[in-house]
């Protein structure tokens, strides 16, 4: 039997940590939370030398003043388990700063193993570390890596399984650094006092190790520094941003996404519908369970699935900016323009994955330095044109606006943001009026980003999605057949007579003043709660064309299909365009409900959520339509 | 002069960080009494500002960087 040998990684934000865990473990880790807190806890396995190793990646901090729930988990994890090795993953041409959280992890006893890690990158910089001078410093092992050279990690690995800490514990120097601390913690009794005179005993103890240890030599201007100069600089940073941006939505929705999502599509359609629908009836399947296989499940399921490449490229393109350091300049770069807004330009990266799917979206906003900012960012999310809202605004501008449809689409586009916005202003100076936010981001060197840690970070986004398409939409499609298909007497030819429609009626008369009373738009606002995918599925098969694409790029087709059914008459342009408002604004899918509830760990806040905006919807729909028609507009 | 009125490519030295939610917040990051810094550059509307200290870059916004005293070296 093989031995088993557990390893805690620690270190700061930007140092490669999570790389070197994901070439580590590779697929072989497991993402949960860490208990009672939305902070993820990663754990992950690899075999070597015949010990079964367990590696926890434990979250990047700066410090370990137990500030934020990030510090309070390291520092409970390391004092409570007694993982064989803690490994203190540093940034080599960063290793000042870097150094503060080793220092402050070796004040309260925990043996290190400390890694360098971006051999390549200090060297770059003119920066020569002395291993040995740093060893005997502190007197703990040191460690070389290049996160991304498998030779490196695999010495690594042989160090984990050969190496006994008992061998080593704190220098001279370091004791004595130690016995200083203790002092202070002593004598001082202000916390804000001791604190200061720490943290600047600390720096001081890390200038000797720099002059010691580590040499800098002048290597001129850094690369990092010269893109800077023109993705970060002045006025060109904003035309560099949106073309970036513009290349991300096109590789999405134009290049590779879509057509990727269109063979699909005609895959889940067409073969597979045929497939199935053969050997049902070769089967001798009963008419009703053939209706509840290739209508509700296949056609339903079928059209979530539809957008989960979509999803993925958006977060691919996303998570892969992140990884060369792009998106910490997109939030300084952005950061006036958001702030403006009431939040932040940290915000941005976590809205832009709106655009794809709102639950990531609001998990993103975990990485936000206050409360309020959290908050605010959580509430706007929902209002962008999400994935699954596209659909809707495609075949409806395809259908009421054939002349106009790419820029009615746009407009409810641009509908959404204004509406984020609007939301934002008015939160910031009601709810949250009181907390002040701030602005502090380390800008990182750019880098190459391993692909290995940009595909799992893609998956970690954009798995959420794929599980949606088999709970949540998988019971609401099977839900939605099954109130379209009987009504109290039994099955139903003419849905008219279901259950649906008695329902759909019901809340199809709360917008008889938005202009779409009907029962048919009321049962699809409803099915737009379970998923905002079924709001056209849904449409389909009540206007009797079952098999209505929820694909953007076949919205003409569709449409035209659907103006010789009652849907033609049923809208008129303007009551198309209140439909399309409110789709994009009201309450967000029950997935994204129950995000919300995750995140702001309160069930108050999502049902906020859930009325906030329905209202919202409900009234700014109606402005469009009055308005709309006092104005002479049909 | 503190560092909410700095002009990008100015070398300057920390004096003194006056006391506020920040503080201690910075004082981790790194910018203590003595600590050289170099703006490097702002964003385009002026704010937030980029410094480079400690071999690693740090953006801050200007009224955040108000509380931080320094002189030109």
């Amino acid at each position: 039997m093989s031995k088993s040998l557990s390893v805690a990684l620690t270190g700061n934000p930007n140092t490669g940590k999570s790389t070197i865990f994901n070439e580590l473990t590779g697929a072989r880790q497991k993402i949960g939370n860490w208990p009672g807190v939305t902070v993820d806890k990663k754990v992950g396995y690899v075999h070597h030398n015949d010990k079964d190793i367990m590696i926890v990646d434990l979250p990047g901090t700066y410090s370990v003043n137990t500030r934020s729930p990030e510090e309070k988990i390291v520092i409970d994890y390391l004092m409570e388990n007694h993982t064989d090795l803690v490994v203190d993953v540093v940034d080599s041409s960063n290793i000042e700063r870097n150094l503060y959280l080793t220092l402050q992890l070796l004040e309260k006893g925990i043996p290190l193993i400390l890694d360098l890690n971006m051999q390549d990158e200090a060297e770059k910089r003119g920066i020569k570390i002395d291993v040995k001078k740093l060893e005997s410093f502190l007197g703990y092992p040191v460690l070389l890596t290049i996160a991304r050279d498998g030779k490196s990690l695999k010495n690594m690995l042989n160090v984990f399984t050969s190496i006994s800490m008992t061998g080593y514990g704190p220098s001279d120097q370091l004791k004595a650094h130690i016995a200083r601390v203790q002092e202070i913690e002593a004598e001082v009794t202000d916390e804000k006092l001791r604190q200061e005179q720490l943290i600047e005993l600390r720096y001081s103890f890390i200038d000797e190790i720099m002059k010691s240890a580590v040499k800098f030599s002048n290597v001129g201007t850094t690369v990092s520094e010269k893109i800077d100069r023109v993705l970060a600089n002045g006025i060109l940073a904003i035309p560099a941003f949106l073309a970036i941006m513009y290349a991300v939505f096109q590789i999405t929705f134009e290049w590779i996404g879509q057509p990727v999502a269109d063979a699909l599509e005609e895959f889940i359609s067409g073969t597979l519908t045929e497939t199935a629908a053969e050997a049902l009836v070769s089967l001798d399947v009963a008419d009703w369970m053939q209706s509840l296989i290739l209508d509700g499940i296949i056609g339903g399921v079928g059209a979530v699935i539809v957008f989960v490449p979509l999803i993925f490229i958006l977060f691919f393109c996303l998570s892969f900016l992140d990884g060369t350091g792009y998106m910490a300049r997109v939030a300084f770069i952005m950061d006036p323009v958001m702030r403006r807004v009431g939040l932040t330009g940290k915000g941005v990266m976590p809205l832009m994955m709106g655009f794809g799917c709102g639950v990531p979206s609001i998990m993103g906003a975990r990485a936000l330095d206050t409360e309020k900012d959290r908050m605010l960012s959580i509430m706007a999310a929902p209002f962008l044109t999400c994935g699954a809202k596209l659909p809707i605004m495609a075949l409806f501008a395809a259908m009421f606006f054939p002349d106009n449809a790419a820029n009615v689409v746009f407009a409810m586009y641009v509908v959404g943001v204004a509406m984020a916005i609007a939301s934002t202003k008015i939160l910031s100076h009601t709810t949250f009026k009181d907390e002040n936010s701030t602005f502090l981001l380390e800008l990182p060197p750019y880098r190459m980003p391993d692909m290995k840690t940009v595909l799992l970070e893609t998956w970690d986004k954009g798995k959420g999605y794929l599980m949606k398409a088999g709970t949540i939409i998988f019971l609401g499609c099977v839900i939605i057949w099954f109130l379209g298909a009987f009504n109290s007497q039994g099955m139903v030819e003419d849905m008219g007579e279901s259950f649906l429609a008695s329902i759909g009626a019901a809340v199809g008369a709360l917008f008889t003043l938005q202009g779409f009373g009907s029962w048919e738009a009321g049962a699809a606002v409803i099915s737009g709660i379970l998923a905002k995918e079924s709001v056209v599925s849904t449409i389909g098969i009540l206007y009797g064309l079952p098999d209505v694409s929820a694909d953007a790029e076949n919205a003409v087709e569709t449409a035209q299909a659907m103006l010789g059914t009652g849907m033609g008459s049923a809208f008129t342009p303007l009551s198309a365009i209140s439909f399309m408002i409110f789709s994009q604004l009201y309450t967000p899918c029950v997935t994204a409900l129950g995000t919300i509830r995750k995140e702001t760990g309160s069930m108050k806040w999502m049902l906020f959520a859930a009325g906030y905006m329905f209202v919202l919807a409900w009234v700014v729909s109606l402005v469009v339509y009055q308005l709309g028609g006092l104005l002479g507009f049909e | 002069m503190t560092l909410q009125d700095a002009k990008p490519g100015m070398a300057l030295r920390v004096d003194h960080i006056e006391d506020s939610g920040l503080k201690e917040r910075l004082m981790t990051m790194g910018l203590l009494p003595g600590t050289h810094i170099k703006v490097l550059r702002s964003a385009p509307l002026g704010d937030p500002i980029a410094i480079g200290l400690r071999s690693y870059s740090l953006a801050i916004r200007r009224r955040d960087a108000a509380v931080i005293q320094v002189t030109a070296v």
